[in-house]
């Protein structure tokens, strides 16, 4: 063996490692998701991510789970991962106080592209917990407000109680920089938003199909009316970019459980424009 | 107000988007400009269906009785959008309340006067038809999502 290849050995980092991290806090968005924000400690110096991407998140002596991470990029030390308590790691995480540590590894996959939206409107619609991996997004294009034209950000729940971030939704409400128009599946007399699904916002925007990047995420089956309200807008597939998701272990292509077709999701995705899962989307047995 | 005002104000919603203009004349005979201060009950379930209202601004709630509990609200209509079709399915009766939840500006169109001139001309009756299947097919579309529950069935930001 070189010398050279000697050093990159010594100097790769095994991305199945992971660095321990200390919780800050947790704050529940509602019954079951919470918000979990990390120290990094000295790890943070080095440790950037895109919109869009997702770390591994380790409970020793229980497991892993695949978590999007839901913090604005630019702020470093601290990072935010949104979760659903749902299984054995994220019970878990949900019962983690401050000062606990936890690990992580990545972060990995692909990001949400903001340079092709640069110049155009940009529509970011969202579903359940879908908001989560779109908040950094979010957070980048209000620091580069300018650079964009209009900011449409669509947003469906379950109930009122259910949505997530309230104070910050709220917040953009109010910014005149940003059209918010929230949803919910079902609610009660004192909810005077709008009662729909997220598909049903769409009659009460104009889209400038030619020249509006529209970034969306949710349950499957939610994107795909939602692709079709965007489609029969005009919206070319183009210029479409969805965030997928399917059972994550390695998170660096090696294992497999997160095929879906040709592509491995923890690789090549999450975030994918549509032409690249579009056929996809409509197979049963993927 | 005058019958070249309401004419404008047809025109100019959706619903009615490239309707002939004889048809639209049919409509003006049958429209009124209404509005309605937040809380108000607009339809009640059960009673006589006779409006057809086209929403101009504002936003109204469906709701539906359930016995032992809060109304239930299931679906809310805005601008631009259509309330109730009751009055052109026999036999005539809101399947749902309407409430105001916002201060709402709407045409309101005779039921009955609509259902004679349906009646009568065929091929107004079929471009009113026609505009309303549209309708009834995204709401159900959309109503089919709603049941899905897909939120609770969500697992994840990545996967979790």
């Amino acid at each position: 063996m070189t010398r050279k290849s000697n050093a990159l050995m010594e100097t790769a980092p095994d991305p199945m490692i992971t660095q321990p991290v200390g919780v800050r806090r947790i704050i529940w968005e509602n019954d079951d998701t919470f918000t979990l924000t990390l120290d990094l400690g000295a790890f943070g110096e080095n440790f950037h991510f895109l919109p869009g991407q997702f770390n591994m998140v380790y409970v020793y002596g229980i497991g892993e789970a695949a978590i999007s991470i839901s913090s604005d990029p630019a702020r470093g030390h601290t990072l935010d991962h949104t979760i659903h308590r749902v299984g054995l790691v994220t019970t878990a995480l949900a019962q983690k106080k401050r000062g606990d540590v936890i690990g992580i590894r990545g972060p990995y996959g692909s990001s949400w592209p903001l340079d092709v939206a640069r110049g155009k409107d940009v529509c970011i619609a969202s579903g359940g917990i879908g908001l989560a991996p779109l908040r950094p997004i979010l957070y980048n294009i209000m620091k580069k407000r300018e650079d964009f034209g209009r900011v449409i950000l669509l947003y469906g729940g379950r109930s009122p109680l259910d949505l997530l971030y309230r104070v910050e939704l709220e917040k953009w409400a109010n910014d005149f920089r940003v059209e918010v128009l929230v949803t919910v599946d079902r609610g009660d007399s004192s909810w005077k938003g709008h009662i729909g699904v997220v598909t049903s916002l769409f009659q009460y925007i104009k889209l400038d199909a030619r020249a509006t990047v529209a970034y969306v995420c949710g349950p499957e089956i939610m994107m795909k009316y939602t692709i079709d309200e965007l489609e029969r807008r005009g919206l070319p597939q183009t210029q479409i970019y969805l965030s997928m998701e399917r059972n994550m272990k390695c998170a660096v292509g090696f294992c497999g459980h997160c095929q879906m077709g040709p592509t491995f999701i923890c690789k090549e995705g999450p975030v994918y424009p549509l032409p690249r899962v579009r056929p996809l989307l409509d197979k049963k047995e993927l | 107000m005058e019958k070249e005002d309401l004419s404008e104000l047809l025109q100019q919603h959706p619903f009615l988007a490239g309707l002939a203009h004889e048809h639209m004349q049919v409509l003006v005979g049958c429209a009124s400009n209404v509005r309605f201060e937040e809380g108000t009950v607009i339809m009640r379930e059960g009673q006589m269906a006779n409006k057809f209202y086209l929403i101009r601004s504002g936003r109204v709630a469906l709701e539906m009785q359930v016995t032992g509990k809060d109304d239930l609200r299931i679906q809310t209509v805005g601008p631009g959008e259509t309330l109730g079709w009751s009055w052109l399915i026999s036999p005539y009766r809101w399947h749902f309340t309407g409430v105001s939840v916002l201060e709402t500006r709407a045409l309101a169109l005779d039921g009955e006067c609509l259902r004679k001139k349906c009646e009568t001309d065929s091929e107004f009756g079929y471009a009113m038809l026609k505009r309303l299947s549209q309708v009834m097919e995204r709401r159900i579309e959309a109503t089919r999502l709603q049941l899905l529950d897909v939120y609770g069935m969500q697992q994840t930001g990545v996967s979790q």
